[in-house]
């Protein structure tokens, strides 16, 4: 534990200080400048040493190494994600995880086969910023944080109880976690290699498209796909009647200046082709959308 | 008498064939995203060329099963938010053609890399008066985490059109938002037109990597 403790705690020191000198940017970025220079190093590293490593990684294990690699640290993880579940009050999602901790190390050989899932029972992945988050606190400005990449204040905040409540590390020496903790991370980067090479092809700035892809998809996981946490506990109970709401009134408040959605009541929008687009008069109405208590 | 049976039956045969006409515009916006996805993974799957990265073969396939249900003119009219409206018609022609050429290159990438992957579809959760909908998938992939891969569909007259896409919970038109607004507050809307040309000719130059 000591180790990576130790490192991470520093960085996270040298962050806090760094952060006081500059707060510029918009809104949901304030510490654009200094998130850049970290983007740049994270970037520097990864173009030459993550990334040509789990390149190799990928391209020479054989795949059934690389998936019992990757099913023993998850297994690891659903321990806390165990915890989390049940924080939250998820209690289904809870006993499921630990039912899967159960599973997979004994019948799972420690892990490395992850027999939950093939039984049906599925990952879910909490940690304690998406904990946070679900009771209510926001996520804060984005962070980009040393080596770890993006994250928010939030989740910042709640990373050392993570690292602290990782099993990894606990009754094994110290060159042994290091070297853990080296293959978890390769591992890691080698399962999204394929997105990310997309990601490079996909983006006019990486910098802006991976901060506004990664605070959505953040919130997303903070509300298990849904837009509060309201409709989170809804939709769970829902699933359960399978009796879920219908979707279209989260759509409508998603695009705030859209004027070519349908009107409101859908009569039958196959009956007036001939009809010209929405004027751009009727955007006046568009802030009716946008005074919903914003997620933001 | 003679005239009414022949006037009743070439209506009812225009009724049948008209029917027939607008079956594809009367499908459910599931069905659809469910067929276009089987239809397009199975022939990703089965095409020698593809998956070794022939980039013109990938891009029929887009053109061909994927095109037709995407609206791009409204991807790209919310994507540009507010500055839409400023966007002379030549300029939204040219935004929305630039912007859909980016996309059809990023998602011929990803379909090279198709292998064993499986998508599993989610309850359709709309009424049937609902002019908007969205349909939830998730693609299972070998290792890791299910991929969330959700659209967003809306009733046009010509069918069902998807003007939106979620990747791992982040939507496409929300991710490109800031980046236009960036660029439109630098160069204005035809510095981001050209900003999105000149990537697009850097992608058309470098050949697809093959699947591995």
């Amino acid at each position: 534990m000591t180790a990576i403790t130790l490192v991470r705690s520093a960085t996270l020191v040298v962050l806090a200080a760094a952060l006081g000198g500059c707060a510029t940017g918009g809104q949901k970025d304030p510490y654009e400048k200094f998130n850049r220079k970290m983007f740049e190093f994270n970037d520097a590293v990864d173009r030459n040493a993550l990334k040509p490593a789990a390149t190799v990684y990928k391209q020479v294990l054989p795949s059934f190494v690389q998936t019992g690699v990757n099913n023993f640290f998850g297994n690891l993880a659903d321990m806390w994600s165990t915890a989390n579940n049940l924080m939250q009050g998820k209690g289904e999602a809870g006993m499921s995880d630990f039912t899967r901790v159960m599973m997979n190390s004994t019948f799972g050989l420690a892990g490395l086969i992850d027999v939950a899932s093939e039984a049906g029972l599925k990952k879910h992945n909490e940690d304690f910023g998406q904990t946070l988050g679900y009771w209510g606190v926001k996520s804060g400005p984005y962070l980009m944080l040393p080596l770890l990449g993006p994250s928010t204040m939030r989740d910042t905040v709640a990373l050392p109880l993570d690292i602290y409540a990782d099993p990894w590390g606990y009754g094994v020496n110290a060159n042994v976690q290091v070297a853990g903790t080296i293959l978890r991370v390769v591992d890691q980067r080698a399962v999204i290699l394929d997105a990310s090479n997309l990601m490079e092809e996909a983006a006019l700035d990486r910098y802006e498209f991976i901060r506004d892809g990664f605070l959505q998809s953040r919130q997303n996981k903070v509300f298990d796909g849904e837009t509060s946490r309201k409709e989170a506990i809804k939709a769970a109970k829902a699933d359960a009647a399978d009796a879920a709401e219908p979707t279209a009134a989260s759509i409508k408040a998603a695009y705030a200046d859209d004027e070519a959605a349908p009107a409101v009541p859908a009569a039958d929008p196959a009956a007036d082709p001939s009809k010209p687009p929405v004027p751009a008069k009727t955007a006046a109405k568009a802030p009716v959308l946008s005074s919903e208590p914003a997620s933001k | 008498m003679k005239l009414i049976k022949q006037l009743i039956a070439v209506a009812s045969m225009a009724i049948a064939t008209s029917a027939l006409a607008a079956a594809p515009a009367n499908e459910a916006p599931d069905a659809l995203v469910k067929r276009i996805s089987a239809d397009v993974i199975e022939t990703a799957k089965n095409d020698k060329e593809i998956q070794a990265g022939n980039q013109k073969r990938v891009m029929d396939l887009v053109e061909s099963k994927i095109l037709p249900y995407v609206d791009f003119q409204r991807m790209t009219s919310l994507a540009a938010g507010r500055f839409w409206r400023e966007a002379t018609p030549e300029q939204q022609k040219q935004l929305s053609a630039e912007f859909r050429t980016l996309l059809i290159f990023t998602y011929s990438g990803a379909l090279s890399q198709i292998k064993n992957e499986t998508v599993e579809f989610k309850p359709l959760r709309a009424d049937p008066a609902d002019a908007e909908v969205e349909v939830r998938s998730q693609v299972n992939v070998a290792r890791g985490e299910p991929v969330t891969l959700n659209y967003r569909l809306a009733k046009t007259p010509h069918g069902w059109k998807i003007f939106d896409i979620n990747v791992l919970g982040a939507w496409l038109v929300e991710t490109y938002k800031g980046t236009f607004a960036t660029e439109i507050g630098k160069s204005g809307i035809d510095g981001l037109i050209k900003a999105l040309a000149e990537r697009n000719k850097k992608l058309a130059n470098k050949p697809l990597k093959p699947a591995k």
